[in-house]
């Protein structure tokens, strides 16, 4: 057991697509949404969407927290690496996401301190080893990613690293899942929900959708198989007039999800309202930091931030709310590309322009 | 390959396996690629085990049982699927 090659079976593939195709047959339009980016490059990149029946549409909802992260929060980053004796650390993908301005990358070119890294602890090892300068990590992410910042900063903490500090646009993604169904024009009959994200949560926080909504959610993996079989899951539920949480992904979600990791989140942050690209701002979806902890806050640094702007046909935010797709963008594949991005989809591996620019033009076509 | 490959997609999560722990940090590996990991935001991982590695963490481990159990109900729906044509 490797736990992935024995996901990509095509022969276990087409039964599941056999499968899917007649307990489609007797049902309608449906569309349903996936929320998580993994699950947007994998749907695109193993050609899922071409094995399904006609009648069954995938939309790709806010699951890229790059792509979420609004424009404000780049402008600060950046105004915060202009200044001296601040050092950034960020993820690789949000180097090149155009702010209002500029980007990181481009301050970077212009003698900025901005640094890659793989995890938020490797920014608290430049921390330890620079003590002259005050290192910001860019703390993007759901709840896969929120829990690794958390116990980062509790390290500095316990190791006394004073100058490691978290600029958080730290979410959480059924508030976000909620805003859809509550104001969205979208006739949504399920929600794939993200693995990942889920490993931590558990199978509960979905429960209020279901009971408000009576929408069916399954939590799905990311190989071929987990994504068909989560679609079947949720098919079976729709032909059923069913809704429940359902784990299709059993093999690394548990209903209670990762208490440990829960625990350390809870002991770390606050939740707050915060502002999603494409959404607007969102009552509970994110996680800042609490006065206890403000020694660690970058928010509370000083810095002049340049007024917000955003390139008036780029259409992210549609795409970002499942409104529209790539492919119905003005720009996409022609001004914004992967090497010229004009929007934060585009620039992230796992945003939903991204990916399509890369796997989906065939299908188009 | 773009010139400049910021390869390092923060979402992604990989299965590793745990070949040697010492304290709350592992060494994983998955193919040729070794990692440390931090073991932090689990309970008793195990050498041997797989771990879904993220951002440098350990976040969840792998069931295997689990696994092994879908894999099997995907072979019977191959099997339904066979005796009904």
């Amino acid at each position: 057991m490797r736990f992935l090659r024995e996901f990509r079976d095509p022969q276990a593939a087409e039964v599941l697509v056999r499968r899917i195709r007649k307990v489609a047959d007797s049902l309608g339009e449906i569309s349903f949404m996936e929320v998580c980016g993994t699950h947007t490059m994998s749907i695109y990149r193993n050609g899922i969407r071409h094995l399904l029946p006609s009648n069954i549409r995938i939309l790709s909802g806010p699951g890229c927290p790059v792509c979420v992260t609004p424009n404000a929060f780049l402008d600060r980053a950046i105004a915060l690496a202009r200044l001296p004796g601040v050092t950034i650390a960020t993820f690789g993908d949000m180097m090149r996401v155009p702010g209002s301005t500029s980007s990181l990358e481009r301050e970077q070119a212009r003698g900025c301190d901005i640094r890659v890294v793989y995890s938020p602890i490797d920014a608290l090892y430049i921390a330890a080893q620079e003590q002259l300068r005050r290192i910001v990590f860019l703390g993007v992410g759901f709840e896969t990613t929120a829990p690794a910042l958390a116990a980062t900063l509790l390290e500095a903490k316990r190791n006394e690293v004073g100058n490691f500090l978290i600029l958080s646009a730290a979410k959480v993604i059924p508030p976000a899942m909620q805003a859809l169904l509550k104001d969205g024009p979208l006739q949504l009959s399920g929600f794939l929900c993200p693995g990942h994200v889920s490993t931590i949560i558990g199978s509960r926080p979905y429960e209020p959708l279901v009971k408000e909504y009576g929408i069916p959610c399954v939590i799905a993996g990311f190989e071929p198989l987990d994504i068909l079989y989560g679609i079947l899951k949720l098919l079976e539920q729709v032909s059923e007039h069913r809704a429940v949480v359902e784990i299709a992904y059993r093999r690394a979600v548990r209903p209670e999800g990762n208490p440990k990791a829960k625990r350390v989140l809870k002991e770390v942050f606050i939740e707050c309202d915060t502002q999603w690209r494409g959404i607007g701002t969102i009552e509970g979806s994110g996680l800042a930091l609490p006065s206890t902890l403000e020694a660690y806050d970058a928010f509370l640094i000083e810095v002049e931030v340049e007024p917000t702007f955003e390139i008036p046909d780029c259409i992210c935010g549609l795409v970002l709310s499942g409104q529209r797709t790539p492919f119905e963008c003005g720009l996409f594949a022609k001004e914004c590309t992967p090497e010229t991005p004009q929007g934060a989809c585009m620039v992230s591996a796992e945003g939903t322009c991204a990916a399509a620019y890369r796997y989906g033009r065939i299908e188009e076509e | 390959m773009r010139s400049k490959d910021y390869d390092s997609a923060m979402c992604l999560a990989v299965p590793m396996k745990v070949i040697s722990i010492d304290d709350d940090r592992a060494t994983c590996v998955i193919g040729d690629v070794e990692r440390k990991v931090r073991l932090s935001l689990l309970p008793e991982v195990h050498v041997g085990e797989y771990v879904i590695v993220h951002a440098g963490y350990a976040i969840q481990i792998l069931d295997e049982k689990e696994a092994q159990e879908t894999l099997q109900l995907f072979a019977d729906l191959q099997a339904d699927i066979g005796e009904t044509g």
